[in-house]
């Protein structure tokens, strides 16, 4: 999909998160998801009530219990009942399913929200879980190990080297730092090899965290907001899962979602892009095919704060964010799913000419 | 802008079982899936999107397990969502699928619902540690049962009702090739005779747990102009949700059902559904929901349902069937579940239903719930097109 068909346009009008945290383990899910909620409600004066429709993401997993998200619901306030929906996946795909909801026409406004802990468990013992059930899962390769084989395949290669990928993890986290949002932020240490090639400082955050977007059509966006983000395109392009049968070191998913959002029509100034890890920043970077002009990650990226299943709607929230404070004109925002970028999304943001 | 039309021109299924120990999850849905191009005469390079759901991960013990099976599915290169609304899933990844195809952002959308609970425990999957829910619930019945004796007591339905729902839907089910329970010995007797496990659901009159996949090709106008057989049209389609427990709640007919139904009869132009309406294929877990939904989807009047039932309007040959199919009281893949109740309500109004065929059917819904009576999705699908 270039752009949205017909004259609908949809843009984001309002972001919250949560100030992200390594725990949070006096909060329920709800408690946690709960301000974020009011916050963006706050933002266009819209009540529950005037949500033509809702939709969020999150992870049983996480969680650990079945149907989490309904406790979720019960914080909405779902009273008379409402239009709603969930994604067992990033809130980014949720904003997706929002976006084609309001693109029918059958609503004008959504709240997309998603959530995730990730201090309970072990999060990387827990992701092995998505592998293959098979063959891949009962080996338990955690996900540290496998964006280990990405960056290595990168470095053999010759994409990058560990000074490089320094180089990014310092970068996003000095941005970071005008972030109050952000878990790690300012100067942080490479540290030891966690898994070779990776250091500590190539890896994300552990932590938990919450986000929330309110979408709107047309005229209503423009009521709800005075410089609203135009979602000029969106797409999202899955890979094979098995990672012997890709190549580690580029993501024609990503390339392929950016072309369908329309990416490559016109540059973008701003990029925010879901890299928990630096490695994978280098990978994006190239399949995006952005140019030294580009800011990449103002907000200090999935370095800086990764809350699973929220950190893709952060993006796109953080990038929106950008176009409603007038400091950037064409932003691109990018989420990811499963081991080793297996899943991407592309969404090209656009405020009106000022 | 109006949206585009949607039809569905593939219905694919596997025989429901309680073990599908020859095909591993993979094998499971690509099957489903593979049934549904043949029957659209389709080709994996003609979908544009994938679009799958089921019940929790926990069930089969793998986490997103989409992204395992992008391969399977032939998604490589292609956009995949997963749905997940609880018991619903299936009738909302119908409606996900069917969105992309009425906002023009898809032609031609693959979606699909499964469950292999034989590959993991369900109750365990189901039972939730403390605090987050309160012990000794003993599992879906034990949440329902006092719904049901409520529903009782309200309508001063007969106790032999949920019986002769089970009867039916179990004889139904004999006539589906891919239905689980094929209980050719079924007798209302044996029904009425079998213990009782959660005061008044007795063992009969709940649903089994099945492996099971079910797989639908959606598509835009054009695309039903070349499909091989008559497609079904989606005329109305709806999701509600409420929250799970509050006071003033009323769990014998949530209003997020009645919102649900009444906003898909609003599309559809449809006035009167006991009239208008051919047959039904309504998410029946235990035998009593078939009385008490009848009355939150309109067909009946407040404490009338169970006479429907009573007087045979809802058997096979009768004046409203439901749950031709043998519902899920028959199979309960539970992720799956919902869409098989929008399939085989497609299957009706392209005259596909084989020997669970009700003659004549143009309009058949689609219904789904889940969660603690909190989630609701349904479609009503036509043999002629929509209007506009």
């Amino acid at each position: 999909m270039t752009s949205a068909p017909g004259d609908r346009q949809i843009a984001v009008v309002a972001f919250a998160q949560t100030v992200h945290r390594r725990s949070s383990e006096e909060l329920s899910e709800v408690e946690m998801l709960m301000p974020v909620l009011h916050e963006v409600l706050d933002r266009t004066g819209l009540k529950t009530a005037d949500i033509d429709f809702t939709c969020s993401g999150s992870s049983d997993y996480l969680a650990g219990r079945a149907f989490s998200f309904t406790l979720a619901l019960d914080g909405v306030g779902a009273w008379p009942p409402i239009s709603e929906s969930h994604v067992e996946m990033d809130g980014a795909w949720a904003l997706y399913e929002a976006w084609t909801k309001l693109l029918t026409g059958d609503a004008d406004t959504a709240l997309v929200y998603s959530y995730g802990k990730s201090s309970p468990g072990s999060v990387r013992d827990v992701l092995t879980r998505q592998l293959d059930p098979y063959y891949v899962a009962p080996l338990w390769p955690d996900s540290v190990a496998l964006a280990a084989l990405q960056a290595q395949a990168l470095i053999d290669a010759g994409d990058t080297d560990e000074p490089a990928l320094a180089a990014v993890a310092s970068r996003n986290r000095e941005a970071a730092s005008a972030n109050p949002h952000t878990q790690l932020k300012g100067p942080v240490a490479q540290g030891d090899y966690l898994v070779r090639p990776l250091r500590t400082g190539d890896c994300p955050p552990i932590g938990d965290g919450a986000a929330a977007v309110i979408l709107a059509a047309g005229d209503r966006a423009r009521d709800l907001c005075a410089h609203p983000a135009w979602i000029r395109g969106i797409d999202h392009r899955v890979e094979a899962h098995g990672l012997g049968v890709r190549d580690l070191t580029d993501s024609p998913s990503t390339r392929l979602a950016a072309e369908r959002a329309g990416a490559f029509e016109r540059p973008v100034d701003t990029a925010e892009l879901h890299a928990p890890f630096t490695a994978q920043e280098v990978v994006l970077r190239k399949a995006l095919r952005l140019g030294d002009g580009v800011v990449v990650n103002p907000s200090g990226g999935a370095l800086a704060a990764n809350p699973i299943m929220a950190a893709g709607l952060i993006r796109i929230g953080e990038a929106a964010a950008r176009i409603h404070r007038g400091e950037s004109g064409r932003a691109l925002a990018h989420a990811t799913s499963g081991p080793c970028l297996q899943q991407n999304l592309v969404a090209v943001l656009e405020g009106e000419p000022r | 802008m109006s949206k585009e039309p949607v039809a569905v021109v593939g219905i694919g299924q596997t025989k429901h079982v309680a073990a599908r120990r020859d095909v591993s999850i993979a094998g499971l849905v690509r099957e489903a899936a593979r049934r549904a191009l043949d029957d659209a005469e389709l080709t994996w390079a003609d979908i544009d999107a994938v679009v799958i759901g089921k019940a929790p991960d926990f069930f089969e013990g793998v986490m997103m397990p989409e992204l395992y099976l992008a391969d399977a599915l032939g998604a490589v290169g292609k956009p995949m969502l997963r749905v997940h609304t609880a018991g619903s899933v299936g009738g909302s990844t119908a409606l996900v699928a069917a969105n992309l195809v009425a906002a023009r952002v898809h032609g031609t959308v693959l979606t699909l619902a499964f469950e292999k609970q034989s590959e993991s425990n369900a109750m365990w999957g189901l039972s939730l540690p403390i605090p987050f829910q309160q012990p000794l619930l003993a599992g879906a019945g034990g949440f329902f049962a006092p719904h049901i004796r409520a529903y009782m007591r309200r309508s001063g339905a007969p106790e032999t009702v949920g019986a002769l729902v089970a009867y039916k839907d179990r004889r139904n089910a004999l006539k589906n090739p891919y239905a689980h329970l094929h209980e050719h010995d079924i007798t209302l007797d044996k029904v009425m005779s079998s213990p009782m496990l959660w005061d008044p659901i007795r063992y009969s009159e709940t649903c089994p747990s099945s492996d099971g996949a079910c797989a639908m090709i959606l598509t835009d106008r054009a695309g039903a102009a070349r499909a091989p057989r008559p497609p079904a049209w989606m005329l109305g389609g709806a999701m509600r949700s409420e929250p799970t427990l509050f006071a003033g709640k009323d769990f014998v007919s949530p209003q997020a059902g009645q919102d649900c139904a009444a906003d898909v009869y609003r599309q559809a132009g449809i006035t009167d559904p006991r009239r208008e309406i051919d047959g039904a294929e309504i998410y029946v877990p235990f035998s009593w929901y078939e009385p008490m939904w009848l009355e939150n989807l309109g067909f009946a009047g407040e404490g009338e349902g169970w006479k429907l039932t009573e007087a045979g309007v809802t058997e096979l040959d009768g004046d409203l069937p439901v749950n031709m199919s043998g519902g899920v009281l028959s199979t309960n893949p539970i992720g799956a579940s919902g869409m098989i109740r929008f399939a085989e309500a497609a299957l009706q109004v392209r005259g596909q239903a084989g020997e669970h065929q009700v003659d004549g059917a143009r309009r058949v819904l689609g219904h789904a719930y889940g969660g603690g009576s909190q989630f609701f999705s349904m479609w009503l699908v036509g043999a002629e097109p929509p209007d506009s």
